[in-house]
């Protein structure tokens, strides 16, 4: 009888971590920045109806990178969850907080059970209202949870465009023509080419909004931010 | 992946689908079993033989730029009056409303559960469903409604919405069984209906402006309560009166409550005149 081949935990862990990080870091870069009115979402995508912003409830919303079918499939999750938790109990009652506990427990028993780990990492942010913080959490393929302070990046070469972010930082939250200028030319530089508006996916989550914070800008919103 | 409720698999843009299916506790109505258990007296040609507080008149009507929907603000139980002050009159999404008669509870819920299934949609799919198209959704929901109505537990909507892309008012009445029809100008439900269309009928010109429109809507409801025991008029010593909404092009807005009291007191002077 043939005995099955032995792997060890850590081989297969770092294999699968490993396998995971190659396909995150072949897709663009999403940057989420703290600006006046609150989170500016910024993503070179060059699809103008597969996006990968999202709005989730009144003051959350959802970013993705790395493979589309997967982190559409988290998307969709967390609206159901959103939906279901302020049906159930009240608008105020759904939080950027759980929505990512729920999503770190998933992603992370994912990893740890299944054969190919996802090859994702998302970001869950709420903008804060009444004089409270924003709230930017970014989770990875293993269900590892950070709670990030003003920006945060994923997908892509998301370090170098950090760096660039934080190396470029002011100690007051920029308006939005200035966050915006800020997150494209990070894309640019790490892209090393132009990137044309239309390839520029943005949403905001906007306090001052009434009912539901979130909002797309078109390409027209921005090009008119631009001139 | 099958590891938690989380990832419950469900295919589908529809919150009312994936309530039904993964959480059928929190769906509207009864349960099969608890219906069967339910020794209700069913007796649909007696209203008020249940005790459950029923709403009354609700309206719509077309205007110039699009469509106002508007309610009275009493709710009775048998020949008590169970709230003053009950709203009956939803906003759902950005260019729809409705407006509900029948036992309050089961309204209240239909009306929240199609704000969130509209909203769902919006979200999941990243673009709105047609005019045409959330007023079938609520067509689907009144008659998942049905088995309700045998325990006399009626939802009626009177649904109105802003069509984007036909660029009009338009406004949609229902059956207990679903069946949805369009009206052309106006329509008004309820148990003081026929009292505020026989108003509007009198009172009603294609093309009317904002104003006008709003007047006829408020002097039918005002009529509907002078006829009908289940209608509130308006009610100057606690100050409560109707409430209204305006669906047009710029999204749905609420009549501010002084402009609904103004139009009052010019119609309570016009009576005592004459």
């Amino acid at each position: 009888m043939p005995l099955p081949y032995y792997v060890s935990p850590e081989q297969m862990m770092q294999d699968k971590a490993e396998y995971a990080k190659k396909g995150i870091a072949k897709g663009r870069s999403i940057i989420a920045l703290e600006y006046v009115d609150g989170i500016l979402l910024a993503a070179d995508n060059p699809s103008s109806s597969l996006h990968k912003v999202s709005e989730v409830y009144d003051r959350i919303a959802f970013a993705g990178a790395g493979k589309y079918s997967e982190f559409e499939h988290l998307r969709k999750a967390g609206i159901r969850h959103a939906d279901l938790t302020g049906y159930m109990y009240s608008r105020e009652d759904v939080s950027a907080r759980t929505l990512s506990n729920a999503y770190s427990q998933s992603l992370g028993t994912a990893f740890s059970t299944d054969v190919k780990p996802l090859e994702v990492e998302i970001l869950v942010v709420q903008v804060g209202m009444n004089g409270q913080a924003n709230e930017i959490f970014r989770i990875s393929f293993d269900g590892s949870i950070v709670d990030e302070k003003s920006l945060a990046v994923i997908g892509g070469r998301s370090e170098a465009v950090q760096q660039y972010l934080r190396e470029h930082a002011t100690p007051q939250p920029p308006s939005l023509k200035d966050g915006l200028r800020r997150c494209l030319a990070a894309l640019e530089q790490v892209a090393t080419q132009k990137i044309p508006s239309e390839n520029l996916e943005v949403a905001v989550l906007d306090r001052n909004r009434l009912g539901r914070k979130f909002r797309r800008l078109s390409s027209a919103d921005i090009s008119q931010l631009f001139a | 992946m099958k590891h938690s409720s989380f990832f419950s698999h469900h295919e589908g843009s529809s919150f009312f689908d994936f309530l039904t299916q993964h959480h059928p506790e929190l769906k509207p109505g009864l349960n099969e079993i608890a219906i069967q258990r339910a020794a209700l007296p069913v007796d649909l040609g007696r209203p008020g033989t249940i005790p459950v507080p029923h709403g009354t008149t609700v309206l719509a009507l077309k205007y110039r730029d699009g469509a106002i929907i508007a309610g009275d603000r009493r709710a009775t139980e048998g020949f008590q009056i169970a709230d003053r002050r009950i709203e009956k009159v939803f906003r759902i999404d950005d260019y729809s409303a409705m407006a509900i008669a029948g036992a309050a509870g089961p309204c209240i819920e239909m009306a929240k559960l199609f704000q969130t299934e509209l909203e769902h949609y919006e979200k999941l799919e990243g673009v709105q469903l047609s005019c045409e198209g959330k007023a079938n959704k609520l067509g689907q929901m009144v008659k998942a409604n049905l088995p309700m109505v045998f325990q006399g537990l009626v939802v009626m909507p009177l649904y109105v919405g802003y069509d984007l892309k036909r660029k009009e008012g338009r406004i949609f009445k229902y059956d207990i069984t679903g069946g949805r029809y369009e009206e052309s100008d106006h329509h008004s439900i309820g148990s003081g209906g026929k009292d505020a269309r026989n108003t509007m009928r009198e009172h009603y010109r294609s093309g009317l402006q904002e104003e006008e429109a709003l007047r006829v809507g408020l002097l039918a409801l005002y009529n509907a309560a002078d006829e009908d025991v289940g209608t509130g008029g308006p009610d100057l010593v606690r100050g409560i009166y109707p409430t209204a909404k305006i669906v047009s092009s710029a999204g749905i807005t609420d009549v501010p409550e002084d402009r609904v009291r103004a139009l009052f007191e010019t119609m309570i002077a016009e009576r005592r005149r004459s």
